[in-house]
This record gives structure tokens, C-alpha cells and sequence, in this order.
């Protein structure tokens, strides 16, 4: 199972990286393509939207990462005995519940030029309406904004998990010796949290990295190409209208590949080490 | 996501429409199509006039979502193909027919006259010498205004005949004043600011400069270039701000609100502004002014083809099809119900529509040439690349040199000089 589903297409993709290729096989179902070595790679090089793309994904690991302090703020919030507080924490929790899709459309209604809240907001505050997705140099941070929202409740229902299994009695305990407000926070809750904020980073890693269904729904990657991610810009020149350059498509997989390996790895490595630890 | 959803919605759903209808002892003739609901109508409306001339045929269409179709047909013509298949001519079909997806059909052609009365659209179907199209329907592109707007400004409304390029900039000069969008377009999709620049390098340096523009012979570097993009950046200040960020329709819903005033648009786009509540007396057309003098002048009308494919089951029984969607007859039907013009020149065109007369006549009359479209005329990766350009200066016009660079690394590396 592992060799068909993850094995065999990475390595299907690596070899059609080395490849020039329309998609199309021939009514008699031969492949097509075109060997062109690290021409994809060298093309990708001298890629001006592929460096955009790029610097677009690390302000999204960047900007991603908010959703933990904030998630966990939450959390803290919502940890406590008040009558019908589970009904809060099921409507922080919600907007995780709703398709990316239908967050986007919403964060997409929520900016639009003329109608939109955002954009009446602007114009009433500073007298000149404000369109994100129409500017260039905002796009980017306004879709992410809108990728934080679900983020944040997965966070913060992560630690409210985490927050359960914090032992009463090294609270009580730090209590009688003292400990009050950050320093409780920091030197006594935290340390219990670790397991939550492993798995928390693990996955606000993996949404940024795979934020693809916020892009093309908002922005399908405009204006001009300036709200591209590396795994939309793939989508793009791989299986877009306008592209159909699986080669290509595949060059790019294979370094969003790479870049994910380097994280996944430290993750293995860290797991590994604390495995080892006990 | 949604848009692949629905498509995948309707091909279920047709699948089960089209067991049921094996049930009958019949050839069939299957068809993937890409309809909205009133074309869907229409090309049923056909198909039930073409079985009643032909009661041994069963022709079975597949109706797709429209985007969903784009990659849909990728991956139908090598696993599953249908006997027929929409696309489009020119350039857009180039992939499959050299794949050899599409099937050579220059025997229907030949057989049906067609070289004569589809006389028109021969070029864009053609490719080495051969046929690969029917070609059943195109559109005019131009100017379509509000009247209300322009008399809300206190600008005279053109006549059919347009205006001057120095009287439009001047007209859009008055709006601007009165605090509506002389040109307004809703580039999101990218395609709609191609339709622009198309008529500003045409009306600039004709149709021969501007189809080897779009076919890579052209720096972007050159005077001609520099021209084209000095008459687009006359009327940048004047387009709708913020279209980068909004639809093709939400910017027709400013025109049918009187925010703007003009709209370079494909013809199709009359329904969606009636809809909205214009109607023949507040909504006009005139076509793109003359910009360079003298220049014959060149037009846009993207035409939608069948194919019949190579993987077809029933080639024969397609066949008859192809040359019945080709006849004057039934183009005349299909463009009537959907406000079309017919490629066939024996076919006749709903003469109550203003929209259509004035296309029939603007087409018939364009002595330049017809161009399909920026994205149809020119290799889709060279389209794209193009687009953004094009965007991107009607957004940051200060970009221009940036832009004009770009285009042209790109046009060196897809043309190698």
C-alpha cells in the first residue's frame, strides 16, 4: 500500500520532471513527452513568478504561525467551569467545521470591492475603500487572514484537549508556591502542553504548505499572478487552462517536496529522539 | 472545486440518461458538450430536429460544466472518447489535433460545400492543409455602452458608427468628471483586459501585426509595441479600479447600474445585461474606435467548434451530424435561440436584434481580418504570460518596462530566435 500510493508517484514524479510533456498520450495511449534533463529545473531557476511563489509560501509559514499563540489564548479563555460553556467552545470551534471553500468565498465576499464589509470599512475609516485582492502587495496577507481563521479554532481545540490532561495538582501545587499569571503560564501550563504543541506546529506547517483551496478559490493566484503559492503555481502550470506542463508542473512538485522534507524530517527526527528519551 | 463538482454532478446524471436511452435498438452518436442552459436548449432543440430527418440515429449529449469541461476533455478523449466534442478553433485546438485526438474531417468539408459557405472560419479550421472543425457559431466583440450613463455625464451618445479614438478619450474624460467608469471590465479570470488590448494593438497596427504579435513574431521591445502600449496607457486611468479583483459579470452589473459607462465585451454578455434590466432602448454597441487612420479595419469573434474524435465508435453516424451542424438551416436555428452569429453565410440572422444586425454588419464588413481572441490566437502559455502583462499595466502602468521585458524573455524562450 505504501509503494502504490506514496512511493510510486513520487517517484513518478521525479522521472516526468525530466520531461516535456502536454498531458496528452496519442489515440493509441503512447506518452508524448520529451526528455529535456534539468531543463525544467534550470527554467525554474530564471522563474520570476516562481520566485513569487516562493516568497509567498514563507509568509505563509511565517504568518501560520500566529494561529498557536492565538489558538492558545483561546483556549486558556474557554478552559473554564461557566454554565453553557460548552456551547462557546462548539462556536469558536465552528469556522474549523466549514469547507475551506466556503471560508474563502466568505473571506472573498468579506473584501470585495463596492459591496464588501472590509471594503465599506476602509472607505468609512479612511475615505478611500481598500479591495485586497485587487492590490498586489495586500492579496497575499488577505488570503492568509482568512486561512488563519479556521486554523486558529484547530489550534485552539488542540489545546483545549491539552489543556484536560494539565494535572491539578502541579497547578495547586504551583500555586502555594506562588506562581501567578505569565510565569504560571509559562513555566508550568506550557511544559504540560508540549504533546499539543507538536501536533499544533505539525499541522499549521502542513496548512500553510498545502494552501492551495484559499488561493484558487480567492484570487485563482491574481492579480497577475501575485497571491501564487508554490502548490497552486504546480496546479497551475500542470493542470491550468492556460498550462498543461506536467514537466514543469512536476519541477515544481519535487522542490515543494523537498521544502516539506526538510520539515517533516525534523518532525521524525524529534519524535525519534523522544522515543528514544523514555 | 464547486465548478468540478457540478461537472461531475451532470456527468453522473447524464450517464444515467444515457443507459436509459441504449435502451432503445438505435446507432448512437454520442456528444460532449459545455452548455449554459439556453445554448443547452438550443443544441437539444437541434438534436430532436436532426433525429425526427434521421429516426435511426440516437445522437446522446453529455452536458459538462463550462470550466469543468477544460480539463474534462483531457482526460475523455484518450480514456473514454465520445464520437463528438466542443472546443474551439485556431490555436485552442492545436494540442488535440496534434496528439491526434481530432480527427480529420476535411472529407466533410469537401463533401458538404462547406469550403464555400463556412468561407469565413476555413483559416481557423484548418491546420496543415486539413479540417479538424465545424465551426457552428462566433460572436462579435466591441464597445456596448449605456445610454443612461452617457446622458447621466452629459456626454452625446455615439451613433452607430462609433466615435473617434480622440473623441472616446475625450468622452471618458467627462465621465470621469461625473464620477463613472468610462471602460469597465472585471479581470479576475484574466481573459476580459486580453479582449481590450487585442482591439488597442489592431486598431493601432492592424490585424497582420497584431496576429504575428500573438504568434511570437514580434518584440515586445519594438516601436509598434511601444505604440500599442502608449494608446492602452491613454486608457488606463479611465478602466473601472480594482477589476483585478472582480468577475466578468460583476463589472456588467456596473454597467447595467450606470457606474460605467462602456464595456469591451463579447457579444454573449447581452444577456447577462438584460437580465439585469437593460433593454434595447438604454443598451448600445458600437465597435472599437479607429485609432491609427486608414487602417482596414480588424475585428474579434472567437468561433466554437465540434470535433469529431479519433477515438470515435460511430464515425459515420457523426458525420451526418457534423454536416447538419454546419448547414444554414440549423445554424440558423441554434444562433437564433442563443443570440449568436451563424458561420454559415446562407444562414439568416434574427433581424429584431440590434446587437446581432450590428455584428453581422460589423463582422461582414471587417476588411482587416477576424481575430479569434488573444488566448486563441496565440499559444496558451504565451496567452497566459500575455494576460498577466496586460493586467498588471492597467493596474501598475508604471510597470510598463518591467512588463515589457518580461513578455519579451518569455516570447524568447517559448520562440526561439
Amino acid at each position: 500500500m505504501f509503494g502504490v500510493y506514496v512511493l510510486w508517484p513520487i517517484i513518478q514524479s521525479v522521472t516526468l520532471s525530466f520531461y516535456d510533456w502536454d498531458g496528452l498520450y496519442n489515440k493509441d495511449g503512447e506518452f508524448m513527452g520529451r526528455f529535456v534533463g534539468m531543463g525544467n529545473y534550470s527554467e525554474l531557476m530564471t522563474d520570476p513568478a516562481f520566485e513569487t511563489s516562493l516568497w509567498n509560501n514563507l509568509k505563509w509559514l511565517v504568518l501560520y504561525m500566529l494561529a498557536l499563540p492565538i489558538g492558545l489564548f483561546i483556549a486558556i479563555f474557554l478552559n473554564q467551569t461557566v454554565r453553557g460553556i460548552r456551547l462557546y467552545k462548539s462556536l469558536f470551534f465552528f469556522p474549523f467545521v466549514i469547507s475551506q471553500v466556503v471560508v474563502g468565498l466568505i473571506f472573498a465576499w468579506f473584501y470585495a470591492p463596492n459591496f464588501g464589509l472590509f471594503y465599506l470599512l476602509t472607505e468609512n475609516v479612511f475615505g478611500q475603500g481598500t479591495a485586497i485582492l485587487a492590490d498586489p502587495d495586500l492579496v497575499t496577507y488577505g488570503i492568509i487572514a482568512a486561512g488563519l481563521w479556521p486554523q486558529i479554532a484547530y489550534v485552539m481545540i488542540l489545546y483545549l484537549t491539552g489543556l484536560n490532561n494539565v494535572a491539578p495538582d502541579q497547578i495547586e501545587a504551583a500555586r502555594l508556591d506562588g506562581a501567578k499569571g505569565w510565569r504560571m503560564l509559562w513555566y508550568v501550563v506550557l511544559p504540560q502542553l508540549r504533546p499539543a504543541t507538536f501536533i499544533a506546529v505539525i499541522v499549521t506547517v502542513i496548512g500553510a504548505l498545502r494552501s492551495f483551496d484559499l488561493v484558487s478559490i480567492m484570487t485563482n493566484g491574481g492579480p497577475f499572478g501575485s497571491s501564487r503559492v508554490l502548490s497552486y503555481y504546480m496546479f497551475e502550470m500542470a493542470l491550468g487552462e492556460y498550462g498543461f506542463r506536467m514537466g514543469y508542473g512536476a519541477a515544481i512538485a519535487v522542490v515543494l517536496f523537498l521544502i516539506m522534507m526538510v520539515f517533516i524530517s525534523g518532525f521524525i527526527w524529534k519524535m525519534w529522539r523522544d522515543e528514544k528519551e523514555r | 472545486m464547486v465548478h468540478k463538482l457540478t461537472g461531475a454532478l451532470t456527468l453522473g446524471a447524464a450517464l444515467l440518461l444515457s443507459t436509459s436511452a441504449f435502451a432503445q435498438d438505435k446507432r448512437v452518436v454520442t456528444w460532449n458538450a459545455d452548455y449554459d442552459p439556453i445554448p443547452l436548449a438550443a443544441a437539444e432543440a437541434l438534436i430532436a430536429d436532426f433525429e425526427a430527418a434521421n429516426p435511426e440515429i440516437d445522437v446522446v449529449l453529455t452536458n459538462f460544466d463550462h470550466e469543468a469541461y477544460k480539463n474534462a476533455i483531457r482526460n475523455f478523449l484518450t480514456a473514454d472518447p465520445p464520437d463528438l466534442a466542443n472546443w474551439y478553433a485556431a490555436n485552442r485546438m492545436r494540442p488535440f489535433v496534434e496528439a491526434g485526438l481530432f480527427a480529420d474531417i476535411s472529407d466533410v468539408w469537401a463533401n458538404n460545400g462547406l469550403m464555400d459557405s463556412l468561407a469565413s472560419s476555413v483559416l481557423s479550421s484548418t491546420i496543415d492543409g486539413k479540417q479538424y472543425a465545424i465551426p457552428y457559431t462566433y460572436y462579435q466583440w466591441g464597445i456596448y455602452y449605456n445610454r443612461d450613463a452617457y446622458k447621466a455625464a452629459g456626454v452625446d451618445v455615439p451613433g452607430p458608427e462609433g466615435v473617434t479614438w480622440d473623441q472616446f478619450l475625450a468622452n471618458c474624460e467627462k465621465f470621469k468628471a461625473a464620477g463613472i467608469d468610462c471602460v469597465t471590465t472585471g479581470s479576475s479570470a484574466l481573459w476580459p483586459v486580453a479582449g481590450i488590448f487585442d482591439y488597442v494593438s489592431m486598431r493601432t497596427n492592424g490585424y497582420q501585426f497584431h496576429s504575428d504579435l500573438a504568434a511570437g513574431k514580434i518584440s515586445w521591445t519594438s516601436p509598434e509595441v511601444a505604440a500599442v502600449f502608449d494608446n492602452f496607457g491613454k486608457l488606463q486611468p479611465y478602466v473601472t479600479a480594482n477589476h483585478a479583483a472582480i468577475d466578468w459579470q460583476d463589472a456588467a452589473a456596473l454597467l447595467v447600474q450606470g457606474k460605467a459607462a462602456n464595456y469591451v465585451m463579447g457579444n454573449f454578455a447581452v444577456g447577462v445585461f438584460k437580465e439585469g434590466g437593460m433593454t434595447n432602448d438604454n443598451l448600445g454597441f458600437m465597435v472599437f474606435p479607429e485609432i491609427t487612420p486608414g487602417i482596414a479595419r480588424a475585428e474579434e469573434a472567437p468561433t466554437d467548434t465540434i470535433h469529431l474524435t479519433s477515438g470515435a465508435k460511430n464515425p459515420e453516424d457523426a458525420k451526418t451530424f457534423l454536416a447538419y451542424m454546419a448547414s444554414a438551416e440549423a445554424q440558423t436555428k441554434w444562433n437564433g435561440a442563443v443570440g449568436q452569429l451563424p458561420t454559415n453565410k446562407n444562414a439568416s440572422v434574427d433581424a429584431a436584434d440590434p446587437f446581432l444586425t450590428a455584428g453581422f454588419q460589423a463582422l461582414s464588413t471587417a476588411t482587416g481580418g477576424i481575430a479569434q481572441f488573444w488566448d486563441r490566437d496565440a499559444d496558451a502559455e504565451y496567452a497566459k504570460v500575455g494576460m498577466e502583462g496586460f493586467q498588471q499595466f492597467l493596474v501598475q502602468p508604471d510597470q510598463r518596462d518591467a512588463i515589457l521585458e518580461r513578455l519579451e524573455a518569455a516570447r524568447t524562450r517559448l520562440y526561439p530566435q
